[in-house]
């Protein structure tokens, strides 16, 4: 069924369909366009995020995946140069508005990096680090509460039975794969609606990578999760729909397993079969 | 097949020359150091005693100790802290945390490096005409550190600055990213993983302040004051100008007098920079990332 004809239609027809499935979107980007200086990186992208899912967003260096993550954040905008038309809803509002407090923006969509960036400071600290941004000032935890929020944090990721004992532990000292999975952790106790993960597995050795993957897997549902990968197998294995880009557009848009035995679009299939990339 | 040719005997000949020439201007290099304590030592040593530490200076300043310069340098220095150590500290966090990286803050930063080279006796002119003459301070305590101060606050500054500029970026995104303020990673991150960097460039400031004599010359230190500085407003002794005094402009100064002075001086110093080493090291150990 590989599509003969040009991206467009195969896209529209893609999107057609998942806006006929009754699942709502947690993110909707629509007509979405970048630039960084004079440099377009984004061009007109259009896309649905189910809520609950995990999406992957995959293609060649480039393809302007790590950018339209990044724009869902806005953290993007620190570079200083950067200019966005469209717009990103998230639940319905435009995250692109002015009026949108971007601390409040970036408590409810949590990143994770490439490579792992636990703060310097204990386990502890480092899960308890968003509530104390965030927390009004005159309520202050008891130490009660501030164990129980990182005894969840920590189950939550998997990580509780190993690190029980050792919260005092400084993060930075971890082993990759729970320095990885301590920054998932410490996003989870502001409750974020959506995890953002770029690359989350690329600083990791082939085990380090099958927990964290794992540990994604688990949280679906809980979480939207919107995740770059380089690693196509990765994509095939840990997510449920998949996002093809290709110099800075959105080329297809599916479910996974369908993505990598059907896919509509001749690029997608020439690049899924490595014949670039 | 592995025999070494003439070339490689003269490269050889050749290393070890410069090996020497580098290691003998390293040895010229330690030996003033070594030369100005032993002198001071074998000549000054015999003046320093309990009295020599703790009594006025009498008969014109020929006899008696040095008191009142030493509460003085006190004096000084800690009153050039409290000025400087706030506004420097707080530059270096706007330059580092806070501004956009472009012409005006790049010329900023240059203009701060040239201040740092900025003659002293410059500082003490202008400290005379802003402090003592402008503001009313008079020659005073407060006039002579706050000269001090202006002189030392690009030393705090860049400082300051390279500390913070060791706290790994992906720390600050870490906490952008959770939505944490400019000033919430500084308080729980930045800050707390700089502070030893920021405190060795304090102490080292310190050893500089003690030891300038021109910017206090005409801003607050006195050549002979009967008693200790009460406040701010008081006129004071320092060691630095005592000591130009006693070498130079009183006559019949016995031979031992200046030299203990110098050595008390460098010792302070000395001191100051040892403990920063210390607390350098000891602060290192504990950080890891």
């Amino acid at each position: 069924m590989i599509s003969s004809g040009g991206s467009v239609p195969a896209t529209q027809a893609t999107e057609a369909a998942f806006a006929a499935a009754d699942s709502p979107a947690a993110i909707l980007i629509e007509k979405l366009s970048l630039w960084y200086g004079d440099f377009q990186a984004l061009f007109d992208v259009d896309l649905r995020v189910r809520a609950g899912a995990i999406t992957s967003l995959i293609g060649p260096s480039g393809c302007g995946k790590t950018t339209l993550l990044r724009s869902v954040n806005r953290i993007n905008e620190r570079l200083g140069y950067v200019r966005t038309t469209g717009s990103i809803r998230l639940w319905g509002l435009n995250v692109l508005d002015s009026t949108v407090e971007l601390a409040q923006l970036r408590k409810q969509v949590g990143m994770v990096f490439q490579r792992p960036n636990p703060l310097p400071l204990s386990v502890r600290d480092n899960v308890l680090f968003g509530t104390r941004v965030h927390r009004p000032n005159e309520r202050q935890p008891t130490r009660g509460e501030s164990d129980r929020i990182v005894e969840k944090a920590l189950r939550e990721v998997l990580l509780w039975d190993e690190l029980k004992d050792s919260l005092d532990r400084r993060g930075t000292e971890l082993s990759l794969e729970q320095q990885q999975k301590l920054c998932i952790a410490r996003l989870l106790p502001v409750k974020p609606k959506l995890l953002l993960m770029d690359e989350p597995c690329s600083a990791l050795d082939p085990a380090g990578t099958e927990a964290v993957e794992e540990l994604i897997w688990k949280l679906r549902g809980d979480y939207t999760i919107l995740i770059v990968t380089h690693n196509m197998a990765q994509a095939r294995r840990a997510s449920e729909e998949c996002v093809f880009m290709l110099l800075g557009e959105m080329i297809e848009h599916s479910d996974t397993a369908s993505m990598f035995l059907n896919p509509a679009n001749r690029k997608t299939a020439d690049y899924i079969e490595g014949r670039y990339g | 097949m592995f025999e070494a040719t003439e070339r490689n005997r003269r490269n050889r000949k050749v290393e070890g020359l410069f090996r020497l020439l580098f290691l003998w201007m390293t040895c010229m290099l330690i030996l003033p150091v070594a030369l100005i304590l032993g002198v001071l030592i074998v000549r000054g040593g015999p003046a320093i005693s309990w009295e020599f530490l703790f009594t006025r200076p009498i008969d014109n300043m020929t006899a008696g100790g040095i008191l009142p310069a030493l509460v003085g340098t006190v004096w000084l220095v800690v009153v050039a802290l409290i000025a400087s150590v706030p506004v420097g500290v707080a530059a270096a966090l706007y330059l580092s945390e806070y501004a956009p990286d472009n012409r005006l803050t790049r010329a900023i930063n240059l203009a701060i490096i040239n201040l740092a080279g900025v003659p002293s006796i410059v500082h003490a002119l202008f400290g005379l005409g802003a402090f003592v003459i402008f503001f009313r301070f008079g020659t005073s305590i407060l006039a002579a550190s706050l000269t001090l101060a202006i002189m030392t606050l690009p030393v705090v500054i860049v400082a300051t600055r390279e500390s913070l500029q060791t706290v790994p970026l992906a720390f600050r995104e870490a906490c952008w990213n959770m939505g944490a303020t400019r000033w919430q990673t500084i308080r729980k991150v930045v800050l707390p993983n700089s502070v030893s960097g920021i405190l060795t460039g304090v102490i080292l400031e310190v050893s500089r302040t003690a030891g300038e004599t021109a910017p206090i010359m005409f801003t607050g230190a006195a050549v002979f004051m009967p008693f200790l500085p009460q406040g701010v407003l008081d006129q004071t002794m320092a060691m630095s100008l005592h000591l130009f005094v006693i070498s130079t402009q009183v006559p019949d100064v016995p031979e031992h007098m200046p030299f203990g002075v110098a050595l008390v001086l460098i010792s302070l110093v000395l001191a100051m920079n040892g403990l920063s080493i210390a607390f350098r090291v000891y602060l290192r150990g504990r950080k890891k990332w």
